[in-house]
């Protein structure tokens, strides 16, 4: 057998896995509805600079002429206090709560996995320590923690991510912590140590690779969740700072106008609830197909 | 049970004490000057100093801390730089409203939840099941905050049926005597017999009530229905359905009383979340809690205020924890 007939073998099997969780993902219609929002609303994030029919209004530029007009067929939203263009706005908030999301959930991982990994595969005291610390992270609502960080980092968007980042990560150490667990006593774990592998390359080179799936699974569900912090951190005012064009500011700053401008605090709130919504549907989906218990093939 | 319940309770006050650690690291050790953030922007060289030695800050990290937790212990939470005022005495007179606030949405949240996850478990994959669980997905995917400026909108500027915001209307508050016993208004109201406040602290208690109720709604309807379809696959409850038991039997006193102690769970679990979800909520309407308190902390960066209620509602938490926890041991399925 050639080198590349082997690897397509060893592939094979997780090709058609793949498949199957897709064919079953999209077996339910709301699922396959909200996968395919998903894909649209990421594919508005990366054009948001080039379809948005009025970029100069996504940072300062006022207009002071069209101020709080309600939607029309120039204006689709409706135009905002300072006579920018909401759609537009909007639009290009998708890009910026997509990213922020990302780059937050990437942190939270960049933490979670490497500790969990760590407690999982040395147990003893380390794991024990690096539990109890987890315990403690956990044992705040998640939120709460965001904003006394962000509050004591200073008000900025990239702060809030790393609020989110650092408040987020004990889910993940604790979900690999049992993944490692079970693995070190695997076959291919005690060969490793056998013949002398250092235990950093153990613990990277074999442990996590073998148990970040539903690591992975479980922070992309998490995405939904993850954006609504951060629409709730910039509306508090410890997020996004003016001119951006991010979702939980806009709705904080509607709050002087939206009684007599309705379209100024609907439609960045609809953003994100439906933004959050499909993001949680796929999630829902994800987890029931994911889950033998609920898998019906 | 007694050695799991004594456990559990010294593992809460270990997670308080790292609770407490973490807010002292976050204010004392993170920033580069503590001090000038103690004391607020605007703070001339000799008040920063003065904070430096009333924080300890010259002395080493663990005199520092022992300093924190005596401070602690006694309820001394630092004073607002806005008002100058000790943050505990503002959190106390702040409280009543979010408590008031957060009990009335989580008493809604189980009349309401419970009934939807009966219903979606009974008519499982039929439209009442899936309706109300797109519904619980949805209730955890608003903007509390964005639901509340909706209700406003249709209900006070449209509909013109419901006060906009605060815990009474101006012309009650100036004219008439407001009955002040426990703090708690509508408590106080009632058990004085004053139902004109009454009547005008519920009307304003019902949007901010049923904007922080939603997520909990979700939550619990979602856990009524996956435990109660858990039990409905029992032997027992077939077997009372062989009796011929009427349905509504099985399921309303069988299947459901087994089914409360996730429930019950959840429920506890959901009033700190709420807790948390009120600092969105209640700046929007104007409603007297240590929510509005936060939000206007946040906003001029008072940091004892935000550090006061990070402690408060993280220690609530802890304990509504604990409280979950003991609910599920007093289960004597789960005893060990």
């Amino acid at each position: 057998m050639t080198k590349s007939s082997g690897i397509m073998n060893s592939i094979k099997p997780r090709i058609t896995e793949i498949k199957l969780s897709l064919y079953l993902l999209c077996r339910n219609r709301l699922t396959r509805l909200s996968l395919g929002v998903v894909i649209l609303l990421g594919l508005t994030a990366l054009a948001a600079p080039f379809i948005v029919p009025h970029p100069e209004h996504i940072e300062t530029e006022a207009n002071p002429v069209d101020k709080l007009l309600p939607p029309s067929g120039k204006y689709y939203f409706g135009t905002d206090e300072l006579g920018r263009d909401i759609f537009s706005r909007v639009i290009y908030g998708t890009r910026i709560s997509l990213q922020t999301a990302l780059i937050a959930v990437g942190l939270a991982l960049l933490i979670g996995i490497p500790l969990g990994a760590i407690a999982g595969a040395t147990g003893g005291m380390v794991d024990e320590v690096i539990m109890r610390i987890t315990d403690i992270f956990l044992s705040f609502p998640p939120l709460l923690l965001a904003i006394a960080i962000a509050a004591f980092l200073g008000p900025s968007l990239e702060n809030a991510m790393l609020a989110i980042g650092v408040s987020w990560w004990p889910w993940y150490t604790r979900l690999i912590r049992g993944q490692a667990v079970s693995i070190r006593e695997r076959q291919f774990v005690k060969a490793a140590r056998a013949i002398g592998t250092p235990p950093v390359r153990i613990i990277f080179g074999h442990i996590v690779p073998n148990c970040i799936a539903p690591v992975i699974v479980q922070a992309s569900m998490d995405i939904g969740g993850v954006i609504l912090t951060i629409a709730s951190l910039s509306f508090l005012g410890l997020g996004a700072q003016p001119p951006t064009p991010e979702w939980g500011l806009m709705v904080s700053t509607s709050r002087n106008y939206f009684l007599n401008a309705w379209w100024y605090s609907i439609f960045p709130g609809l953003a994100i609830f439906v933004t959050v919504l499909v993001f949680n549907l796929l999630g829902d989906g994800l987890r029931e197909i994911l889950d033998p218990k609920t898998r019906k093939i | 049970m007694r050695s799991f319940i004594v456990k559990r309770v010294l593992l809460g006050i270990l997670v308080l004490f790292g609770v407490i650690l973490i807010t002292f690291v976050l204010t004392r050790v993170i920033p580069s000057n503590p001090a000038a953030q103690w004391v607020g922007q605007r703070a001339t060289a000799e008040q920063i100093e003065a904070a430096k030695i009333e924080l300890g800050l010259d002395k080493p990290l663990y005199v520092q801390l022992e300093r924190y937790l005596a401070d602690l212990a006694k309820g001394d939470l630092g004073r607002s730089l806005r008002s100058h005022q000790p943050v505990s005495a503002e959190l106390k007179a702040y409280l009543p409203a979010t408590i008031e606030l957060v009990l009335v949405s989580t008493i809604v949240a189980v009349i309401i939840g419970i009934p939807l996850g009966v219903a979606s478990a009974k008519r499982k994959d039929h439209m009442v099941d899936h309706v109300s669980r797109f519904f619980s997905v949805g209730a955890v995917s608003l903007p509390t905050f964005w639901v509340g400026m909706f209700l406003q909108l249709i209900f006070y500027r449209w509909l013109g049926l419901l006060p906009l915001g605060g815990q009474l209307s101006m012309g009650i508050k100036l004219t008439r005597e407001i009955p002040h016993i426990t703090g708690f208004l509508m408590f106080d109201s009632l058990i004085t017999g004053d139902f004109v406040v009454f009547r005008d602290a519920l009307a304003h208690i019902i949007l901010p009530g049923i904007t922080v109720a939603l997520y909990p709604i979700g939550l619990v309807a979602r856990m009524t229905r996956s435990a109660l379809l858990e039990i409905l696959d029992e032997d027992y409850i077939r077997a009372a359905r062989s009796y011929g038991l009427p349905e509504r039997m099985v399921l309303w006193s069988y299947a459901l009383k087994n089914s409360l102690g996730p429930t019950a769970t959840v429920v506890a679990l959901s009033i700190g979340y709420t807790l948390v979800n009120t600092f969105l909520v209640e700046a929007i309407f104007s409603w007297p809690g240590i929510g509005s308190y936060i939000s206007s902390a946040v906003i001029s960066l008072d940091y004892p205020a935000i550090m006061g209620v990070t402690i408060f509602s993280a220690c609530a938490y802890v304990v509504l924890n604990l409280v979950a926890d003991v609910i599920i041991a007093l289960d004597p399925r789960v005893r060990v």
